[in-house]
C-alpha cells in the first residue's frame, strides 16, 4: 500500500476532513459569542463585539447556575475520588471472588444511556418520597464519575507494582504511613487526572441532572432552557463558550498528567 | 556492627534466626508451600534454591510478613511472628526488582527506614552516608533511582535494607537482573559483606552455581517442599533425591536394567559426569572401580570442558565431562564414533531414595 | 506504638475485614444507590397512572406495559432505533479513515496529537456541541451561506422536501439531527476502531503484500475483518447513546418524539413515571441483546 501515493493522499484528505468535522463546530461557538447580531444566527456576523460578556456578567441567573454547577462538580468529584480510590485499592491489593463484577458495576452508570441512570434515580426518589436537593444532583453525578477515578488510579497502581508497598512496610512503615509516603506520591497525578475528568464530566452533564435537579438550574440546564426560550441568544452563546473553556482546561491537564501511562 | 567474621555453625543454634514448623501457604487448591520445616542459624548465609514456582520465594515472603501461612508457625529469633505484620519484624528485604521508591532520591530511599523510626535528621544523614560508602556509592545520595545503572540500584537496595541494622536480611534473587560479569562480581561482594556485618542472610535463587558458590548451607525446594538441606558440598556430592541430583549440577541418573547391569541391583543411583574417566577400550579396571563400554555418540565442545554422550553397550546413555587439559576442539570432535571404556570410582555412585531417604 | 499503627496491625491480621472496609463504601454506593435505583425503575414500570386523579397507583399491573405497546409509542421506538442505526453506520464509515491513519500512518508525535484531538471533543460539553449545530444549520446560518456560494441551495431544498428525513429547515429536520448525532458520538467510534487496528500486526500487512495481494485485497481480507471487533465496540456506544438521548431531538428535531423525549415528558409534565420507566426499559433491553451478541463476537475485548 505504501507504494501507492494516490491512496495515501486520499486517506490524508479524508482524515483531515473528519478532523475538521470534529473541531470546526467549536470554533463556530467561539465566533458567535462575539457577534453583534442579537436575534438570529446570521452568518457571516454583521460585526464583532465584546458587549455580551458584560451582559452575561450582570445576569444573576447565569451566575447562580454557574456557581451551582461548580459546587455540584466539586462535591461529586470529592465523592468520586474517595470511592474510586477505595475500589481501585481493593481490586489491586486483594484477589477476591467477583473482581470483574466490581469493575463492571462501576462501569455500568457510564455505559448505560444517561437517561437510564437519570430515570432510575428519579424512580428511586419518587418511591422513597425524597425531595430534590443539591445532594440528589451530587449523588447522581458521583455515581457516573466514580469509574473515571477508578480507571485512572487502578492503571497507575498496576504500573507502580506491589513491591513498593512491601518495601515500605518492610522498612517499618505501617499501612497508613505507607499510603502517606509511598502510595500517595506515586498516584498523585493519576488522582488529579481522574479528579479533573470527573469534574469536567459533572460540570457539563445534563441528562442525569434533568431527572435529579427538580427546579434547580445547573449551567447546562440553564443553557438548555435558554434554547427553548430564545430571548437572550448572545448571552447563551457566551455561556456556551464558558462551558467549553471550563471543561477543556481540566481535560487538557488530565491528559498531561497521564501521558506517561 | 562487628567487623569480626562470625563463622556460622553448621548445626542450628539453640535459638535459630528462623524456624518454620509445618508451614503451608495455600492459594485455593494450590499449595505454594506445603508443610515446610526449617531452621536457619544466626549468622548463616542460607540459600533457598529451586526452580520457579517451587515455593522458595513464598517462604521468603512468609519470613518478611508479606504473606501469612495458612498453617504452621514461624519463629524469628525465638519469637512467634506468624501474625505479625512486616513493620513489626526485625527483618529487611532486598527485592528482585529492587523496589526503590521512584519519587525519592537515593539518600531518601536509604534513609526511609530511619525516617519511619523517627531517627533524628543529622544522625540519619550520617548513617545514610556511611551505608552508601559501605556499598561503594559515596556521593550519589542526591540522584534519583532512575538515573542509576542496574548494579548501582542493586547496591542502593542493599544499603536501604542494611541501614536499619536488621538481624536478618532477606534477598529475593537480587542479582537476577544483572549481566553475568557484574553478577559474579556482586556474588563475591555480597558474600564478603555478609561476613563483614555478621547478619543472617537468607538468599533466594534459582541459579544452582550461585547457591553453591555463596551459601554456608542451602535448602533445595521442589513443589512447595524441601528436598534436601545441607552444606553445598554435601548437597552436590550426595544428592538425596533424583530431583536434587538433576537440579543441582548435571547428573547421570541410572535406573532399571542398566542399574542392574552396572551394580547388580535395580535401585536408582546418580553419577556426576565429571567423575567419569574416558579411557581407551580394554583398559584394565582398577580395584574399587566400575566400568562400562560404549561408543562416543555426541561431542559438545564447551571451551573449558568437552561434554560427551556415550551410548553404552548395555543400553542407555551416560554423559561424561572432561577438562580440556590438552585437547583441542578439533581433536575432541574427531573422536566421535570411537569406542571407549568408561571408568569411575564406586564411591561416586549415590543411591537415591524416591522420597529422599538417602 | 501509635493508634494508627495498632489499627494497621489489627487489620493486617484480618485481611477480609480490611478488604471489606476498602470495598464497602463504593459497593454500598453503587450497589445500593445505583442498582437499587435500577430496581426501583423496574418496579415503577409495573405500577400505573390513574388518569383521573393524576396519582401513581402502587399496585402491580401490566397496564403500563400494554400502553407502551400502543401504535404511537411503537412508532417512537422504531423512529429512534432507525436513527441510531443510521448514525452508527455513518460513524463507522467516517471513523475508519481517521482511525486507519492514526494506527498505520501517523508518527508517534502526530498520533499523540490526533489522540488528543479525538479525546477533547469526547470529554467536552456535549450540550454545547449540539448547540453548535443549531448555529451551523440555522436558515440564516453558516451552512446555508456556504451552500449558496457553491450554488447548492437547490439541493438542500430537495433533501428537505423528501418524506421521512425532510423538514421545514435543516435545523428542524431528521437530517439535521442525524448530523448532530453523528458529530457528538463520532469520537466514541474512532477510539475503539483505532484500538482494534493498533492490534493488527504489521507483519500481517507485509505478509499479505508479499503474497502479492493488491492494496484493496489486503484491506478487504486482512484489515477489515480485524477491525470488526472495534467497530462493534464503537457501535455499542453510538447506538446506546443515540437511543437514550433527548437533547438533540429537543434542539434540532420536529414534533415527532424520540424515546428520550417521551421519557422526559412522561415523568415531567404528565407525571406518568410508570410509563417513563417502561419506556426506558426499551433501550436497556436493546442494549442487553446487543451486548450479548457483541460478547459472542468477542468484541468486548476491544473496549
Amino acid at each position: 500500500m505504501r507504494s501507492e501515493p494516490r491512496s495515501g493522499l486520499g486517506l490524508s484528505l479524508a482524515t483531515l476532513g473528519v478532523l475538521l468535522f470534529l473541531h470546526l463546530p467549536l470554533a463556530v461557538i467561539a465566533l458567535y459569542a462575539f457577534t453583534t447580531e442579537e436575534s438570529s444566527f446570521t452568518f457571516p456576523p454583521p460585526g464583532l463585539t465584546l458587549r455580551w460578556f458584560g451582559a452575561a456578567w450582570q445576569r444573576d441567573d447565569l451566575w447562580r447556575a454557574l456557581i451551582l454547577s461548580l459546587e455540584v462538580a466539586a462535591a461529586a468529584t470529592g465523592a468520586a475520588l474517595v470511592l474510586g480510590t477505595l475500589a481501585a485499592a481493593a481490586v489491586w491489593r486483594s484477589r477476591f471472588f467477583g473482581r470483574e463484577a466490581v469493575s463492571f458495576l462501576l462501569l455500568l452508570p457510564i455505559a448505560l444511556p444517561g437517561i437510564v441512570t437519570g430515570i432510575a434515580l428519579r424512580s428511586a426518589l419518587g418511591l422513597g418520597e425524597i425531595p430534590f436537593s443539591f445532594w440528589t444532583i451530587v449523588v447522581g453525578h458521583a455515581t457516573f464519575c466514580v469509574v473515571v477515578v477508578y480507571n485512572n488510579v487502578l492503571a497507575r497502581f498496576r504500573r507502580t507494582g506491589t513491591s513498593l508497598l512491601e518495601a515500605s512496610m518492610d522498612l517499618g512503615a505501617d499501612s497508613f504511613q505507607t499510603f502517606r509516603w509511598v502510595v500517595l506520591p506515586n498516584v498523585a497525578t493519576a488522582l488529579l487526572a481522574g479528579g479533573m475528568l470527573a469534574f469536567a464530566l459533572s460540570f457539563d452533564e445534563i441528562i442525569v441532572t434533568t431527572f435529579t435537579a427538580g427546579q434547580q438550574e445547573t449551567l447546562p440546564i440553564w443553557i438548555f432552557s435558554q434554547l427553548a426560550r430564545p430571548r437572550a441568544r448572545p448571552v447563551t452563546n457566551v455561556a456556551a463558550l464558558l462551558v467549553v473553556v471550563v471543561t477543556a482546561v481540566p481535560i487538557l491537564l488530565a491528559h498531561r498528567w497521564t501521558r506517561e501511562d | 556492627m562487628s567487623l569480626l567474621a562470625t563463622r556460622p555453625a553448621t548445626r542450628p543454634a539453640t535459638r535459630p534466626a528462623v524456624r518454620f514448623a509445618g508451614v503451608s501457604r495455600r492459594f485455593g487448591e494450590v499449595a505454594a508451600v506445603d508443610g515446610v520445616d526449617l531452621e536457619i542459624a544466626g549468622g548463616e548465609f542460607f540459600t533457598l534454591l529451586g526452580p520457579s514456582g517451587s515455593g522458595k520465594t513464598t517462604c521468603l515472603r512468609l519470613m518478611a510478613g508479606f504473606d501469612r501461612p495458612t498453617a504452621g508457625t514461624i519463629w524469628l529469633h525465638g519469637e512467634d511472628v506468624s501474625g505479625e505484620p512486616p513493620w513489626r519484624r526485625d527483618v529487611n528485604t532486598v527485592f528482585q526488582d529492587y523496589a526503590l521508591f521512584p519519587h525519592m532520591t537515593v539518600a531518601e530511599n536509604v534513609g526511609y527506614g530511619l525516617m519511619v523510626k523517627k531517627v533524628e535528621t543529622s544522625e540519619r544523614a550520617r548513617r545514610v552516608e556511611e551505608m552508601l560508602e559501605l556499598v561503594r556509592l559515596p556521593g550519589l545520595g542526591r540522584r534519583k533511582p532512575a538515573q542509576l545503572s542496574g548494579g548501582q540500584r542493586q547496591r542502593v537496595a542493599l544499603a536501604r535494607a542494611l541501614v536499619n541494622r536488621p538481624r536478618l536480611l532477606l534477598l529475593d534473587e537480587p542479582l537476577g537482573a544483572l549481566d553475568l560479569q557484574l553478577r559474579q562480581q556482586m556474588q563475591v561482594e555480597l558474600k564478603a559483606l555478609q561476613q563483614q556485618v555478621g547478619i543472617t542472610f537468607v538468599y533466594v535463587t534459582h541459579d544452582q552455581e550461585e547457591a553453591l558458590a555463596m551459601s554456608d548451607r542451602l535448602a533445595v525446594f521442589h513443589r512447595g517442599r524441601i528436598e534436601q538441606v545441607g552444606a553445598p558440598a554435601e548437597v552436590y556430592e550426595t544428592p538425596a533425591t533424583e530431583f536434587v541430583a538433576g537440579f543441582v549440577g548435571v547428573s547421570n541418573l541410572v535406573a532399571g536394567t542398566l542399574a542392574r547391569a552396572l551394580t547388580g541391583t535395580p535401585q536408582t543411583f546418580s553419577l556426576r559426569p565429571e567423575k567419569i574417566r574416558l579411557a581407551p577400550p580394554e583398559t584394565p579396571v582398577p580395584a574399587g572401580s566400575c566400568a562400562a563400554d560404549g561408543t562416543l555418540r555426541d561431542v559438545v565442545y564447551l571451551g573449558m570442558r568437552t561434554r560427551y554422550g556415550v551410548a553404552l553397550d548395555a543400553g542407555g546413555v551416560l554423559t561424561v565431562e572432561v577438562q580440556n587439559l590438552e585437547t583441542t576442539s578439533m581433536e575432541a570432535l574427531a573422536r566421535r564414533g570411537s569406542r571407549v571404556r568408561l571408568l569411575w570410582s564406586r564411591e561416586q555412585m549415590h543411591r537415591l531414595g524416591p522420597e529422599g531417604d538417602a | 506504638m501509635s493508634r494508627l499503627q495498632a489499627l494497621s496491625t489489627f487489620l493486617y491480621r484480618r485481611p477480609r475485614l480490611a478488604l471489606a472496609l476498602l470495598l464497602g463504601p463504593p459497593l454500598l454506593w453503587l450497589g445500593v444507590v445505583y442498582l437499587g435505583s435500577l430496581g426501583a425503575l423496574l418496579l415503577q414500570s409495573f405500577f400505573q397512572l390513574d388518569h383521573y386523579t393524576g396519582q401513581v397507583v402502587r399496585e402491580p399491573t401490566l397496564a403500563t406495559w400494554r400502553a407502551l405497546a400502543s401504535r404511537a409509542n411503537l412508532d417512537i421506538v422504531l423512529r429512534t432505533a432507525g436513527m441510531a442505526t443510521a448514525v452508527t453506520l455513518a460513524a463507522a464509515v467516517l471513523a475508519f479513515p481517521l482511525a486507519f491513519y492514526m494506527a498505520f500512518r501517523a508518527s508517534r508525535r502526530v498520533k499523540a496529537l490526533l489522540y488528543l484531538a479525538v479525546m477533547l471533543p469526547l470529554w467536552s460539553s456535549y450540550l454545547v456541541r449540539v448547540y453548535a449545530w443549531k448555529l451551523i444549520l440555522a436558515k440564516e446560518g453558516i451552512l446555508t451561506w456556504f451552500l449558496a456560494r457553491l450554488h447548492l441551495s437547490g439541493a438542500v431544498d430537495g433533501v428537505l422536501a423528501l418524506p421521512w428525513i425532510g423538514g421545514p429547515s435543516l435545523s428542524l429536520s431528521p437530517v439535521g439531527m442525524f448530523l448532530a448525532f453523528l458529530y457528538v458520538w463520532l469520537p466514541y467510534m474512532v477510539l475503539p476502531v483505532e484500538a482494534a487496528l493498533e492490534r493488527v500486526p504489521r507483519s500481517l500487512l507485509e505478509a499479505s503484500e508479499d503474497l502479492g495481494a493488491q492494496a484493496g485485497t489486503t484491506f478487504r481480507r486482512v484489515i477489515l475483518p480485524l477491525a470488526v471487533p472495534g467497530v462493534v465496540a464503537g457501535s455499542l456506544f453510538t447506538f446506546s447513546l443515540t437511543l437514550g438521548d433527548f437533547i438533540v431531538p429537543s434542539v434540532l428535531g420536529n414534533s415527532s418524539y424520540f424515546i428520550g423525549q417521551a421519557v422526559l415528558a412522561h415523568q415531567g409534565t404528565s407525571g406518568n413515571l410508570p410509563l417513563a420507566a417502561a419506556f426506558t426499559m426499551v433501550p436497556m433491553a436493546v442494549m442487553a441483546v446487543y451486548l450479548l451478541l457483541a460478547r459472542r463476537a468477542g468484541a468486548l475485548d476491544a473496549l
